[in-house]
């Protein structure tokens, strides 16, 4: 019934399941984190650093910056057409939401790539 | 004085069943139809009606015939209801049943997957011969709440142009009395327009409001029955006002009679089962008059409830939890919340109470408004352009006594069957009537004179004052000299309201204005019932009177005509002739 | 006791305000449209919908004491601590959300726009049988708690996604009757009914908050429907 450009998902039920499986991806990598962490002790830089470099690592590193990049962009992607609007913010509203889009468009592909580049790039 | 002006075929005054049926037929047929409603017509009081539609669609009992129903519904009315009319809504009953299902309303379900019926007061098998029916298709306890959002997400696929929130102050006559359309007031931005149309349908239910303890919405003012007499037009048996038996006692509002067909009965202060006693086969289910009067006589004889005796209570707790939850959720509720007592522990306190207006304008079964040409007992001439379909019409399917369940009936067999006729007139060319300037200021007065009222008397005062007046005087018993006093004040009152002040004056939704206007209308039902009732000298259905007790069918088998010119009390044969059955004789009606 | 009404007449105000009327109740546990109906005998100015006064009509929904409900079956003792006491006032405002036309009224345009565009009536082609269409006890059963909806408005004016997008987010009533209809045996559009309810907003704005379960009048759960049509758009696309 509602036609939107910006929203990249394009439909209701991608973006709604994009939200929840990156969130069920985040949580429990947060848990084998801080599992690792626990069983750890004492955490040195060699430590993590020979953690966060196993091939494993590398990969689940992999799918939680995407997932956050994924999250982040649904989630901002729908407070801005929530507060951004010609209804809450005047005439105004349709552009200042496009700005404020795009620039979470490109700080987030900014940031996944940039940590993509930290994950595989350091080997 | 100029006024905006809309054309259209046909418009529908009322958003209630009878006219978004009425009006959902014409709109299917691609005519021009708006539909006029002071309220979003889910807000209609057909909404509040609880228990079912009654019509012998032969799912409780396989062998149920619309003629059992019809033989009922003769009685029920006390034999002044016209059998050609009964006739085609009995007949017609099961098709206009199954149509409405077929729309989606959501009846509940016998276990073959049939609609579920449930028994109401009044009904028999086999002419009365074969013991209680159950012929009463419910959905839930919300069949009226259901039946109208069907009817109006019907009208909503079907393109019919709503109005709502439009009062209709006034009828536009010519100067021969044809009708031109209606006067109606944008509530929102006050502006008043001519709506014109070659048909015109009062669907503006009924009145109840002129009572001070009723079942009816706040709404219920006898917009229609108003207009209609201010215009000339007569109306008929006013003088029937149906007492339903269990009215939540201080609050007014609705218990549905299906609460005894689920096997619910009243008990007096002793736990006595007292309708045995009044109607020893029937009990809690005869007609609604008879158990009315038999609470009154129990409340009178001193055995009423409360510390002020002056209630019965509806006893429900024995049929269980389970059946109250699926079979009347609704009673539940409304009881909690106005009566504080929960039905599954404890007893309803109830008392009858002002539920319907069996008179109305008087129509065939085509909704064609009637009057009588002159004579008396009479001949009765159509009104060209003037139609009225359900409560505010009077058909008359009721007589002096309306069944249970007969009322949704009515509203959607004769709002269907005006659309019918309404469709097949326009498609052979019915005439516009064209009121000149001194009829539309005619029906423009009374807005002016409200408008340029100065000072004097309240709306809300007076309108308190009439309701107290019909309540004492013309109640479920009535007396001769009661009812003379009732007549004189209500003359008074007349007087009064004519000069009575609309303070507030301005245009944006000025509801001080709209209940100004009702309550003009008020005036003119309780004129007209006061007087017919006055000069009904018998006891017949509804209408119960100490001063003559018995019914007279020598003299008073027959409609009572008011004629609003003269203010007189006429007479109009009832209808004996149905077209395929024989006729229903007068007998003596017991229960 | 003191009531506290938000008042605002378009042609007299260049804003609303709050004003202060003293009624007397008698001690009584009115419901808070006896109350009004008090306020108007003083003051025949004070402007409300009002029809069936017992809870079914849904034409008296508003903003009582901070909490959205019908007038009519809202009784005093229901509706904040000390206000039957009459040591803390009635506080009366029109529904939140809605452009208000005068006073209590507000403008449901949008409100009902919403209930429109879900195609809210039974679609069914197949050839109509001599008789009604049977159904199931159980089928029938599907669609309780759904039908009863009264649109008195109470959910979707207090749903902040229906606040920010009234125009693209159908809001809970209107997701309620889309369900009446998906849930219904007899109605043959699912398909092209969940087809429309695809997108970001119409359906998907629902955050589960459920202020609409907590206010609905008749106990309805529109949260819930919400909930088994999301089930049912994901069915149909996985």
């Amino acid at each position: 019934m509602v036609t939107s450009v910006t929203s990249l998902g394009r439909n209701g039920l991608s973006d709604w399941l994009v939200q929840r499986v990156s969130a069920v991806l985040l949580a429990i990598y947060t848990l084998v984190v801080l599992g690792w962490l626990i069983a750890q002790g004492e955490v040195t830089y060699e430590a993590w650093s020979g953690f966060m470099g196993c091939l494993v690592m590398q990969i689940a590193n992999t799918f939680m910056i995407v997932a956050v990049g994924a999250h982040a962009w649904v989630g901002l992607w729908t407070v801005t057409t929530d507060y951004l609007t010609n209804r809450q913010i005047g005439a105004a509203g349709t552009v200042v939401r496009l700005i404020a889009q795009l620039v979470i468009a490109l700080l987030t592909l900014v940031y996944v790539l940039w940590g993509l580049v930290i994950i595989w790039g350091g080997a | 004085m100029s006024i905006r002006t809309v054309t259209f075929d046909a418009i529908v005054v009322g958003g209630g069943g009878a006219g978004m049926r009425a009006s959902l037929q014409m709109a299917q047929s691609g005519f021009k139809t708006a539909l006029i409603s002071k309220v979003f017509p889910t807000r209609s009081h057909t909404v509040s009606a609880q228990g079912g539609i009654t019509c012998a669609i032969a799912s409780a009992d396989p062998n149920d015939d619309w003629r059992w129903h019809m033989y009922d519904t003769v009685k029920g009315s006390d034999y002044i209801g016209d059998q050609d009319a009964i006739e085609y809504m009995c007949s017609v009953g099961p098709q206009t049943v199954f149509e409405l299902e077929h729309m989606g309303l959501p009846f509940s379900r016998t276990e073959e997957g049939r609609i579920y019926q449930r028994p109401f007061g009044g009904q028999s098998k086999n002419f009365g011969e074969g013991g209680q029916a159950a012929r009463t298709c419910a959905a839930a306890d919300r069949t009226g709440h259901a039946l109208l959002h069907t009817l109006y997400q019907q009208n909503l696929k079907n393109g019919t142009q709503f109005y709502s929130e439009w009062y209709a102050a006034e009828l536009v006559t010519d100067a021969r009395g044809h009708a031109a359309g209606v006067i109606a007031i944008c509530i929102e931005t006050g502006e008043t327009v001519f709506f014109k149309a070659k048909a015109t349908v009062f669907a503006t239910g009924g009145a109840g409001r002129i009572y001070s303890s009723t079942t009816n919405a706040l709404i219920n003012t006898g917009d229609g029955i108003g207009m209609a007499l201010r215009a000339g037009v007569p109306v008929q048996d006013i003088e029937m006002w149906q007492f339903h038996p269990t009215g939540i006692a201080g609050a007014g509002t609705l218990v549905t009679e299906g609460c005894r067909g689920e096997g619910g009965y009243l008990i007096n202060k002793d736990g006595e089962r007292f309708m045995e006693r009044y109607a020893p086969n029937a009990k809690d289910l005869a007609g609604r008059d008879v158990v009315a009067r038999s609470m009154m006589m129990e409340i009178l004889d001193g055995r009423g409830c409360g510390p002020n005796g002056d209630y019965v209570y509806l006893k429900l707790d024995h049929l269980g939890e389970e059946v109250l939850h699926s079979r009347l959720p609704g009673i539940c509720e409304l009881s909690k919340t106005f009566a504080h007592a929960d039905p599954v522990k404890e007893p309803i306190p109830v008392v009858p109470t002002c539920h319907y207006m069996m008179g109305g304008i008087p129509t065939n079964i085509h909704g064609q408004a009637l009057r009588l040409d002159g004579g008396h007992q009479g001949q009765a001439e159509q009104i060209p352009g003037l139609f009225a379909v359900g409560e505010v019409a009077c058909v008359s399917v009721h007589g002096a006594n309306r069944l249970g369940g007969n009322s949704l009936l009515d509203l959607v067999v004769f709002g269907r069957a005006a659309g019918l006729y309404i469709e097949d007139a326009l498609r052979q060319g019915m005439d516009q009537a064209e009121p000149n300037s001194d009829d539309m200021d005619r029906a423009m007065a009374r807005l002016r004179r409200w408008d340029d009222s100065k000072g004097g008397e309240s709306v809300a005062s007076l309108r308190k004052e009439l309701q107290s007046t019909m309540q004492n005087a013309f109640g479920v018993f009535r007396k001769g000299d009661l009812m003379i006093d009732g007549v004189k004040k209500v003359a008074d009152l007349r007087s009064r309201i004519g000069e009575a002040h609309l303070g507030d004056k301005s245009q944006a939704f000025n509801t001080a204005r709209i209940e100004a206007l009702e309550l003009d209308n008020l005036l003119e039902v309780a004129e007209a019932t006061a007087i017919a009732a006055e000069g009904r000298t018998e006891s017949r259905g509804a209408h119960s009177r100490y001063d003559y007790p018995d019914r007279d069918d020598e003299n008073w088998l027959c409609h009572s005509i008011f004629d609003p010119k003269t203010k007189q009390l006429g007479k109009r044969d009832v209808n004996f002739k149905p077209k395929t059955v024989d006729t229903f004789q007068p007998k003596v009606r017991t229960y | 006791m003191k009531v506290s009404i938000y008042r605002y007449n378009p042609e007299t105000d260049r804003e609303p305000y709050m004003k202060e009327y003293e009624v007397d109740t008698g001690g009584k546990d009115l419901m808070v449209l006896d109350v009004l109906n008090l306020v108007k005998e003083q003051d025949d100015s004070m402007g409300y919908r009002r029809s069936c006064r017992e809870g079914v009509c849904g034409s008296d929904g508003m903003n009582i004491n901070g909490k959205n409900g019908l007038a009519c079956i809202t009784p005093l003792s229901a509706t904040a601590p000390g206000v039957l006491e009459g040591k803390k006032a009635l506080i009366l405002r029109p529904l939140p959300g809605l452009p208000v036309i005068r006073d209590l009224v507000v403008d449901m345009t949008m409100f009902y726009n919403q209930y429109e565009k879900v195609q809210p009536y039974l679609q069914n082609n197949t050839p109509v049988p001599a008789i009604e269409r049977l159904q199931s006890p159980e089928d029938r059963e599907k669609i309780d708690g759904l039908y009863e909806c009264i649109l008195c408005a109470c959910c979707s004016t207090s749903c902040p996604s229906f606040w920010w997008n009234p125009d693209k987010f159908l809001g809970p009533a209107a997701l309620l009757q889309s369900y009446r209809f998906l849930a219904d045996s007899r109605d043959q559009a699912t398909d092209e009914r969940l087809g429309k309810l695809d997108d970001p907003f119409s359906l998907f704005r629902c955050r589960g908050i459920m202020n609409c379960v907590s206010v609905c009048p008749k106990g309805l759960n529109p949260t819930r429907a919400i909930g088994h049509i999301r089930e049912m758009l994901l069915e149909r696309a996985v």
